[in-house]
């Protein structure tokens, strides 16, 4: 059956029923716990990772239904350091229980790796899947324009350094 | 830095007390000095503060984490008393022992109730590492500070830190209760600052530290399956079918406990019948329920519908059916006869869920004799007396483990999940990994009780408001008292205020179960008073915020040796502080209102402004103001985050939650038909902070009550219509 790269790693999910949502082979099968479970109905986005580098929710997704796909999860956003979104979210703060933490974290990052100079209207409309139950949207927000600022910051940075090493 | 994870994942950590300086309470509140031998005999880490050979301070917090941010709060104390560098330390979750106390986490009372003994703790420890330091350099202890987790001898320049001086001190006598000095709030270093809460690194990498997460050998999966009817009974079920589904290991009835389900945190262990289905992995637990057919004894099941509930309340309201008599203060009659203008509403709440975002679940190890618990419980206190009698074990065999949990709100006050993970646990001989669905979580909560107030005020010539009554419609499972949630304590303001205030009762029948929703009562009463006096404003031609605080009064304190009682001092300061930062007064476009309201719960005093706009049915809350004084602050960076987070919960609650029921059944079963608040409705939330030097209280749950009747108010001076019912979308309005 379906054979998917998690996090860089190849993984098989031969022998799962092929109903299985993805958000519980990763939780009970693949060992990855990052992502979280809160209402199995595609409303809250707590269990949202990124297929192919798109936000998408796993609890609604059936194993069956990737091949050869690419899953990144709060555990693979991180690949030197710290990716800026999960730095913003530490300086902010944001975090209250921080169940749904992870699943906010990548909407954000997904948002801001299309688009990292959001308005604020691009700011909720990405962000609307996400239920924060403990209420820190106000801290989110906040995030995700440290964040995007940042990103910005270091796209110009490396724009200005590459331009001068390459010579034209 | 914390290390949270590793309680669940690495509990076993000896050769980490080998240099240790452990600190314990004794029962008697006194502090005693874990000796290392103890400590490493016990094998457990029973004491609140460790240096360790590294240098690093490991710190831990006794009462539970739900994100109300105590892991890093309740360390803090400890580590300003104790001169720690917060840098190394380390907060860490404590196992659940006696010698802890209340490990709990409510009534917003974790920072309070150890605000004194965390300081002695602190402070002990600092004074026995000086004691050790003067030996060492055989100086005096009065030429001796500490800073940074140093000790410091100034005249000769000489510094060390902490970890040198642990064997030494360890050796020492624990000083006399009384000998040790406590800091005042003028040498707080630490206290009041912003710190990012420990777990803040875990959270945003996404480490295993929930409930959900935990794991341990040899683990099973279940789901339980209970009758829609609440306290229906599991007669026969379709067992062989679903045992021959792919993934499940067994299936088996439960019988349960017969209801009604009285929300008993402390003696409590019942259980609810149903079905459990117990699989390798929880999709297929969650599968097979699709193919389980049970056949179900209705005959004890509640039968309640929320509209009958209803109807019966606004009859007793309308009828003025009074069952019992609450409170009464001076002469109501006269009052009311003398008034200038007097005026009479109803205010109406529906129940509501806690819809935590992490379901109920737990590991329960009780195959054995030996029983093992990892949950997110609010009251870990309570659950070893209780499971040794469901499970007839000794309480010794019992050990517990404290994991953090994604949300409380009070929903993990009780701990029916735990007693019902243990019985499957025992029956499969494995240990059980429960699982609640969302579903399970919506269907058999400990509901926020619906509420019913018909409210009516006196206010004289003079402007002055003289008379108050109140008569109230509870729910209740007997008839002679109210269900949990669903009734009225005598508050400071008006019982103690107002000279003339009748409080009555009157009893309709519900068995649906209710409990301790984020500050109970407060949460639906503040609502109706303080919208209730808004309209009383409004009725005598008198600015709302001038009228307000004038019924409030100047008695100042009104009990002293109470921390908890009103203290109109502080009520007029934190209502100022919300309307000037809010502009009170000032012109608004058409369509726009500002709404005001004051409320004490759990000893904070709170006042909320919000700024609205009203198209239609439209409300849009674009800004609310908080001004807060819950005494002295810990961490000024969680205190703000709880703040906000009550105002949205308080929107999110009050735009469009409502749970119904019908034959006894919830209706409502997940996000889809309960919405929380998302990001597009939030407002900006403006947080000004009160130190008034009073001690300090719990934030999580005193900026809830205020926010209702703010926005309600609001939207009167929007547009003229009185909300008198929660959720508002029940008088049509969205929040938007
Ligand atoms: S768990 Fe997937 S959206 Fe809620
Ligand atoms: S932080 Fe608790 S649900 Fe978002």
């Amino acid at each position: 059956m379906a054979n998917i790269k998690i996090n860089g790693n190849d993984h098989s999910l031969d022998g799962l029923d092929p109903t299985m949502p993805l958000l519980w082979a990763l939780r009970d099968h693949a060992g990855i716990q990052g992502v979280k479970y809160g209402c199995g109905v595609g409303q809250c986005g707590a269990c949202t990772v990124w297929i192919d580098g798109i936000a998408t929710r796993s609890c609604l997704l059936p194993v069956a239904a990737l091949d050869g796909q690419t899953v990144t999860t709060i555990e693979g956003l991180a690949t030197n350091a710290l990716h800026p979104v999960q730095r913003a979210w530490i300086e902010h703060d944001v975090a209250q229980c921080g169940y749904c933490q992870a699943g906010q974290i990548m909407s954000a990052a997904a948002l801001l790796e299309k688009n990292p100079s959001p308005t604020d209207d691009e700011i909720d409309s990405a962000m609307r899947g996400n239920i924060c139950r403990c209420g820190t949207y106000v801290r989110i927000k906040s995030a995700i324009k440290t964040a995007s600022a940042s990103m910005v910051a270091s796209a110009l940075f490396y724009d200005a350094t590459s331009t001068e090493e390459t010579p034209v | 830095m914390s290390h949270d994870n590793k309680t669940l994942n690495n509990p076993d950590r000896r050769d980490f007390l080998k240099v240790s300086l452990g600190l314990a309470l004794t029962s008697t509140g006194g502090v005693s000095v874990m000796s290392l031998a103890a400590a490493e005999a016990s094998g457990t880490l029973n004491a609140y503060v460790q240096i360790n050979a590294d240098g690093s301070i490991t710190i831990y917090a006794p009462n539970p984490e739900v994100g109300q941010g105590v892991n890093t709060s309740l360390p803090m104390i400890v580590a300003e008393e104790l001169d720690a560098n917060w840098d190394e330390v380390v907060c860490e979750a404590a196992p659940i022992a006696q010698h802890y106390g209340m490990q709990f986490a409510g009534g917003s009372l974790s920072t309070p109730m150890r605000w004194d003994e965390l300081r002695k703790v602190g402070a002990t420890a600092r004074t026995m590492l000086v004691q050790a330091a003067a030996q060492e350099w055989g100086v005096s202890q009065d030429a001796l500070s500490t800073r940074s987790s140093m000790v410091l001898h100034a005249p000769t320049g000489r510094a060390t830190h902490y970890k040198n001086l642990v064997s030494r001190a360890s050796l020492l006598a624990v000083p006399a209760e009384g000998s040790v000095v406590l800091k005042t709030p003028d040498q707080y270093q630490l206290l009041g600052n912003r710190v990012v809460n420990a777990s803040a690194e875990h959270i945003a990498t996404g480490q295993p530290i929930f409930g959900i997460d935990a794991k341990t050998p040899g683990m099973v999966y279940a789901s339980f399956v209970k009758c829609p009817a609440i306290g229906g009974v599991a007669k026969s079920a379709n067992l062989d079918e679903i045992k021959a589904l792919p993934g499940i290991i067994d299936a088996f009835l439960i019988e349960g406990t017969p209801g009604p389900y009285n929300f008993d945190i402390r003696e409590s262990y019942t259980t609810q019948s149903g079905v459990a289905i117990v699989a390798k992995d929880t999709w297929s637990t969650f599968k097979a329920r699709a193919s389980l057919d049970v056949d179900w004894d209705l005959s004890a099941a509640s039968k309640d519908n929320t509209r009958d509930i209803e109807a019966q309340a606004l009859k007793a309201l309308a009828e003025g059916k009074v069952d019992e008599e609450i409170e009464r203060v001076g002469n109501v009659d006269d009052a009311f006869a003398n008034a200038a203008i007097t005026a009479d509403a109803t205010y109406t709440t529906d129940f509501v869920s806690h819809a935590q975002l992490e379901p109920q679940g737990v590991l329960v190890s009780a195959a054995t004799g030996k029983v093992e618990v990892w949950t997110s419980s609010q009251t870990p206190v309570f659950i070893t007396a209780n499971l040794a009698k469901l499970l007839s074990v000794s309480p010794k065999e019992i050990t517990v483990h404290q994991v953090r949990g994604g949300g409380g709100f009070g929903r993990r006050l009780s701990n029916e999940y735990v007693f019902e993970a243990a019985l499957i646990s025992r029956k499969v001989g494995a240990p059980v990994k429960l699982q609640w669905k969302r579903e399970d979580d919506m269907a058999f909560d400990y509901f926020r009780a619906p509420t019913y107030y018909r409210l009516q005020g006196a206010v004289a010539q003079d402007g002055q408001l003289t008379g108050w009554k109140n008569l109230l419609a509870a729910a209740s499972a007997d008839g002679k008292k109210a269900n949990y949630g669903a009734s009225y304590r005598p508050f400071d303001f008006p019982g103690k205020v107002i000279k003339n205030v009748l409080i009555e009762q009157s009893f309709v029948p519900s068995q649906t179960p209710t409990g301790a929703w984020r500050a109970p009562i407060s949460n639906v009463y503040a609502f109706a008073e303080q919208s209730f006096i808004a309209e009383l404003a409004h009725a005598t031609g008198q600015d709302h915020e001038a009228f307000l605080l004038n019924a409030i009064g100047h008695q100042g304190h009104i009990q002293e040796d109470d921390p908890a009682s009103l203290n109109t001092t502080r009520a007029h300061a934190v209502i100022k502080a919300a309307t000037r930062a809010a502009g009170w007064g000032r012109e608004l476009k058409e369509g726009r209102g500002l709404g005001l309201a004051f409320f004490l719960s759990h000893a904070g005093h709170i006042a909320e402004v919000a700024e609205v706009s009203v198209e239609g049915k439209s409300i849009t809350v674009h800004d609310v103001w908080v001004a807060a004084d819950v005494g002295q602050v810990i961490n000024q960076s969680g205190l703000e985050n709880q703040l906000q987070g009550s105002v949205i919960d308080g929107l999110s609650t009050l735009a469009a939650q409502s749970i119904s029921v019908v034959n006894g059944a919830v209706v409502e079963s997940n996000f889809d038909k309960y919405p929380l608040l998302r990001m597009p409705q939030s407002p900006r939330v403006h947080v000004d902070v009160l130190n008034s030097g009073y001690s300090p209280t719990g934030a999580g749950e005193p900026a809830l009550p205020p926010l209702a009747p703010a926005v309600c108010n609001a939207v009167f001076n929007a547009c003229g219509q009185r909300i008198r019912s929660l959720p508002i979308s029940k008088e049509g309005f969205t929040v938007v």
